[in-house]
């Protein structure tokens, strides 16, 4: 796939954009000793709600989830910054955004403890995020601009 | 490789350094913030501190007398249940898995203790007691419980038993002093439920008996038990909300159980209550199937508002503060939504005076409004928020926390200190979103450990100071203040006037 400048350059900045934002959600956890995913869990709502409750109700579960949480936003953060298994970070991203949004679908008639920050109709920020990161996954850039460039080889 | 490949695969490393800057900057200025504050509040983030208990070798037998709703409650604190009640509550764990009644209770602590009588004045109720007593394995019906307990007609043959050693007081207000002060004269201990007394003169009379037979008393404020009260205890001590000055303490209720329209149970009436005894000499109304389930409607058998919701919130409050007896009191209020025929009033408030503290302790309650405004200590300098977390509001005209405001230290929008009971720290600047959470009581504390009855806890410390010979938290000196407070609240509204508590003479005039 042959970019010009312009798109090759928004498609970069995209991609580092949205690292910077899964790398900061995760070391901010990592940080954080009394962060759960506990609340965000038993706030879940609509037909996966249940499966979301599960894994909160089980600490032994509940722990497997934070810690793959935290260190998956932080890998996707570092990949998609550095380019380094862009594409794999990018689909990894896109799993766990649609992990966040099917929890906390922004649906009619379904009301949330934790406050939004804006105001949504069933499309949300992370339901955006999630299509970016489709696009960067369909327009990759790693071996233009990135550390696959030096192990994979580049590719203009 | 050549460098132009080398230049271009780490072009965008200088990001992760500008990301690298960002983050130290802002971790930086956090850390600050949450030093210098919690160092300045001079608080710490453990949880408080609970003692242990002594050794359980010796069995400890009980009698309930009372198995009402919240006498069974105080039995199953004690570690027997209903296996009817257990049953229910395993179909519907399996109906829905974030059901954990059960499980919880099968967690609860083995205290060693034995059920060995029963004793109340209504026939369905004394055999659902009795199987509770059979029942230590915690079984549902399927486990064929067999009854254990002896059933006594009245409470004074049940207090002639050797085999027991202390009781558990459930039942209606009126009864609450004279069987503590035949429990104590008989050498028994006793746990008894609040409102601790319905008239002045047994208050007295109560006090001294317990005292004179030094028996192991508690009071059944199970709040005594509640983290963050504790916790709270520890905030005003370190001065955080500095003069405190008025204090606001609530009810909200709006369900006919709510107001005391219990259920009335089909199968009830003369051939299986008990109705002299249960009126005792308190009262020569007949039989009512009605003033049975519903007492705390009248005057004969209870104080309304004042004894079983004004107790707890001053209770608490008692707890933190060590407030006592108030010098003054004066209380108002009405029958304004459920006029059902009784005579104590559904929407009731009073007004104590701490002129030595220098603050007033204000009450007042709805039976028919659910909006819930929570227990408020207001201080000159910040406001402390408490229902089963606590969060501490910085004033914005505060003296002290004035120059830290400036500095942006302390944001005046913010909560200055948020303690969460089962987190492992309490944060000095918490984020909007965990103090969102905490006031709605979604749970924390799954993962610290699970969650405990603090009917239970009340019970256990109890059970645990007959065994030390330690004093329980709501002894018999609490017990006082709770009921000659609850007293002059309820001497006000009913001789409409104002009453003062003369300490010389211990005396309310």
């Amino acid at each position: 796939m042959k970019y010009s400048k312009w798109q090759f350059t928004a498609l970069l900045l995209l991609r580092i954009l949205i690292g910077w934002h899964f790398l900061y959600e995760g070391l901010v956890k990592l940080v954080n000793p009394d962060w759960s995913s506990i609340g965000y869990l038993l706030d879940s709502k609509w037909i996966l709600a249940g499966f979301f409750h599960s894994l909160a109700a089980n600490p032994g579960v509940l722990n497997v989830v934070d810690f793959l949480n935290m260190w998956g936003l932080i890998l996707v953060g570092l990949g998609l910054i550095l380019g380094i298994f862009t594409q794999i970070s990018a689909i990894g991203g896109l799993v766990l955004l649609g992990f966040y949004y099917l929890s906390h679908p922004p649906f009619l008639n379904l009301e949330y403890v934790l406050p939004s920050e804006g105001s949504y109709l069933i499309v949300n920020k992370t339901l955006i995020e999630l299509v970016c990161l489709w696009v960067l996954w369909l327009f990759p850039t790693g071996r233009i601009i990135g550390i696959d460039r030096i192990i994979f080889g580049a590719k203009e | 490789m050549d460098r132009r490949n080398m230049l271009k695969g780490l072009a965008t490393v200088p990001f992760l350094g500008a990301f690298a800057i960002g983050w130290w900057r802002k971790r930086k200025k956090e850390h600050y913030k949450q030093h210098s504050l919690l160092k300045e509040l001079n608080m710490d983030a453990s949880a408080p501190e609970i003692p242990p208990s002594p050794s359980r070798d010796k069995t400890i037998r009980l009698g309930i007398i009372g198995y009402g709703g919240r006498g069974a409650h105080l039995v199953r604190g004690a570690g027997f249940a209903n296996p009817e009640l257990i049953q229910a509550w395993k179909k519907a764990a399996m109906v829905n898995p974030d059901d954990k009644r059960y499980e919880d209770f099968l967690a609860q602590e083995d205290l060693n203790v034995a059920l060995n009588g029963v004793c109340d004045v209504y026939d369905v109720r004394a055999e659902r007691g009795l199987l509770a007593s059979g029942n230590a394995a915690r079984e549902g019906t399927d486990a064929g419980v067999k009854p254990k307990a002896r059933r006594y007609r009245t409470y004074q043959d049940l207090l002639k038993a050797d085999d027991i050693d202390a009781v558990i007081i459930g039942t209606p207000d009126h009864w609450h002093a004279q069987m503590t002060i035949d429990a104590a004269r008989a050498g028994k201990h006793v746990y008894v439920e609040k409102g601790m007394t319905r008239t002045l003169d047994e208050t007295y009379t109560m006090v001294d008996a317990v005292k004179e037979n030094g028996i192991c008393f508690q009071l059944g404020h199970q709040g005594r038990q509640t983290e963050s009260y504790l916790k709270a205890r520890e905030v005003v001590k370190k001065d955080l909300l500095g003069n405190i000055n008025l204090i606001e303490v609530c009810t909200n209720r709006n369900t006919p159980n709510g107001a005391w329209q219990y259920k009335i149970d089909e199968e009830a009436g003369p051939h299986n209550i008990d109705w002299e005894q249960f009126s005792g000499p308190y009262s020569d109304h007949p039989f009512s199937l009605e003033r049975f389930f519903r007492w705390r409607c009248w005057w004969d058998y209870g104080t309304g508002l004042s004894g079983d919701l004004f107790t707890h919130e001053y209770d608490a409050i008692n707890q933190i503060l060590d407030l006592g007896i108030p010098h003054s009191a004066v209380s108002s209020g009405g029958v304004y939504h459920f006029k059902d025929g009784r005579e104590v009033p559904d929407v009731w408030q009073v007004t104590c005076e701490y002129p030595e503290r220098d603050l007033t302790l204000l009450y007042s309650a709805s039976l028919a409004s659910s909006r819930n405004r929570g227990k408020v200590i207001m201080g000159h300098d910040a406001h402390l928020e408490l229902g089963s977390s606590l969060t501490v509001w910085p004033d914005r005209n505060s003296t002290r926390y004035a120059e830290m405001m400036k500095r942006g230290v302390i944001d005046p929008a913010k909560p200055l200190f948020n303690y969460i009971p089962g987190k492992k720290n309490v944060d000095a600047v918490s984020s909007a979103t965990e103090a969102y959470f905490a006031g709605r009581g979604l749970l924390y504390t799954y993962r610290g450990g699970r969650r405990v009855d603090t009917t239970h806890l009340h019970v256990k410390e109890w059970i645990d100071c007959i065994r030390s010979g330690k004093q329980p938290s709501c002894n018999i000196d609490q017990g006082f203040q709770e009921a000659i407070t609850a007293q002059m609240a309820i001497i006000s509204y009913r001789e409409d006037r104002k009453v003062f508590w003369d300490t010389k003479q211990q005396k309310i005039i």
